[in-house]
């Protein structure tokens, strides 16, 4: 009897629409959720070397397409695609120079290769008579640091691997003659990487004599600080050029400029306020 | 035998096409032939021609790439190829996940897993919304989202240039054929079969019934992998019309009254 007299509910069809967009919704967010969790995890893989002419790692994860024709070009076998389970973002191309470094072609042939632009080949070209060509010495691959304390010419001995290794040799690696106070009689021959030459390459790296290597590639974001603007270098014409046109008198107002220092050191106004 | 040719001959001639693709592939990497380079997802034909995924290119473009005209013209290439002509072909006649699910399908007949199994709801829309996610998802991450997670990229990248852990998701989705839902990848899921399924809605290629022919054995349907595409069997003649339709032939081939047939889509006589 009481079933009789309940109101029958009507399910329309807008109400079924709705409520089926609305679930789709729910499972779509929950996997987006996991699955943009697992991109953003992915994409953050800052110890990777890509090959010359790459892009700022955020525009390239954006512009490789994973199709690995660079791979294909480079004549050494030097790169690899990212496989699953490398930790590193699946697909892109990148190389580990202590197994095999970049032996700087001068045809950079990874480069043309690419075909999205994510190697860019204006990032690896100079200008040559007035024309374009490519200059694998431009290329930015990483920075090679050394760690002093396993590096043996920190130690005195005559090494000199790294230095010898360089394919711009004297350039990006530099020699360093300094006395050796604990023998007396000797001299540290210290390498000393130039950045803004280094390459990359990693042929350093694969040369150091050291079990692990103690000069290794690191991405150069990675391997480098960043001074603020503000400190110029006083003796360095071109950094001292930076003050030109900037007014020196620049006049600070706070609350205590504003009297003359004679004035607010000799009131004692404030100093007995709690 | 030669009714065995007979029989399987869309089936062998897309195993054929589909091995063919990565071995050529395959040959440019390992054995430097440069017949075709890269992968499925970009790649250069006879050292001029670029290719390239479009579904790939309209992921990047969601993370915001800006791109180089050489995989722009490629991706127009494939794209007018299949829209135009080929319909979603490139899910049985390229795609090498085909292959897997393939077999997961042959075993669960074998296995008579049908008539066991509990049923898992999963509507054939989902892929719709895979798709519409993995857009928005591109644009959040600014990452192309599927091409960081797609077995179909790693089993061909990976057949090209090394498997990795990569072995693991293909076996997934062969399990997950095999034990959860029959064609639960390729036809429920796969965002890149979902984007061709709707380039496809005008292609050319089609497969087309002859329904006087027709004796209602329902063969057709039994193998077809998206039954709903051949709503029109026994009812009119006419084209096969969906975009779900992969133009895998299989229907063509158990058809024994010559009631299925490849043609080209009717346009201008729409009774024909």
């Amino acid at each position: 009897m009481s079933n009789l007299n309940k109101k029958k509910i009507v399910i329309s069809d807008r109400r079924k629409f709705i409520s089926l967009m609305a679930q789709s919704i729910g499972l779509s967010a929950l996997g987006g959720m996991i699955w943009s969790g697992y991109l953003q995890e992915a994409k953050a893989s800052p110890l990777i070397l890509r090959p010359p002419g790459a892009l700022q790692e955020f525009d390239f994860l954006r512009a490789c397409i994973k199709c690995g024709q660079c791979v294909e070009a480079c004549p050494y076998d030097t790169l690899h695609l990212a496989k699953p389970g490398d930790n590193k973002p699946m697909g892109t191309p990148y190389f580990i120079p202590r197994q095999k470094p970049c032996y700087m072609c001068t045809d950079i042939p990874c480069v043309p290769a690419c075909p999205t632009g994510a190697l860019e080949a204006d990032k690896v070209s100079s200008l040559k008579d007035g024309q374009k060509v490519l200059d694998i010495e431009k290329a930015k691959m990483g920075l090679a640091v050394v760690d002093e304390e396993s590096c043996v010419a920190y130690w005195g001995i005559q090494c000199d691997a790294c230095y010898r290794a360089c394919p711009l040799l004297d350039e990006a690696i530099t020699l360093e003659y300094k006395r050796n106070a604990r023998t007396g009689k000797h001299a540290y021959l210290v390498p000393k990487v130039v950045s803004d030459i280094c390459t990359g390459c990693g042929m350093c790296e694969r040369a150091c004599i050291t079990k692990k290597a103690a000069i290794f590639v690191l991405p150069t974001a990675l391997a480098k600080g960043d001074i603020a603007d503000h400190y110029i270098k006083g003796w360095d014409k071109n950094d001292e050029s930076r003050l030109d046109g900037v007014s020196s008198d620049v006049t600070t107002k706070t609350k205590r400029s504003e009297l003359a220092p004679q004035d607010y050191l000799n009131s004692d106004k404030g100093i007995f306020d709690e | 035998m030669s009714n065995f040719f007979k029989n399987y001959r869309f089936l062998l001639l897309r195993r054929v096409s589909q091995l063919s693709i990565l071995f050529l592939y395959f040959a440019a990497n390992a054995y430097g032939w440069k017949i075709l380079q890269g992968n499925l997802s970009a790649s250069l034909l006879f050292k001029t021609i670029p290719l390239a995924d479009p579904f790939a290119l309209l992921q990047m473009f969601s993370a915001g790439a800006l791109l180089a005209s050489d995989v722009l013209i490629g991706g127009a290439i494939i794209f007018a190829f299949y829209a135009l002509f080929a319909g979603r072909a490139f899910c049985s006649w390229i795609c090498p996940i085909n292959i897997i699910t393939d077999s997961a399908n042959y075993l669960r007949k074998i296995l008579y897993l049908e008539g066991v199994e509990r049923k898992i709801w999963l509507g054939k829309s989902v892929r719709f919304w895979v798709l519409g996610l993995t857009l928005i998802l591109s644009f959040i991450t600014g990452i192309a989202a599927f091409e960081m997670v797609s077995p179909i990229s790693m089993l061909h990248r990976g057949i090209v240039f090394g498997m990795g852990m990569g072995v693991a998701a293909v076996t997934c989705i062969f399990l997950f054929d095999l034990f959860a839902v029959k064609n639960g990848w390729c036809g429920h899921i796969c965002p890149l079969g979902a984007f061709y399924s709707l380039s496809a809605k005008q292609s050319l290629l089609r497969v087309k019934h002859n329904q006087p022919n027709c004796t209602l054995c329902m063969q057709c349907k039994a193998v077809c992998p998206e039954k709903q595409v051949l709503d029109i069997i026994g009812k009119k003649s006419g084209d096969i019309v969906w975009g779900e339709c992969t133009n895998c032939g299989r229907c063509i081939e158990v058809c024994q009254d010559n009631a299925l047939a490849f043609g080209v889509r009717n346009y201008i006589n729409k009774n024909g």
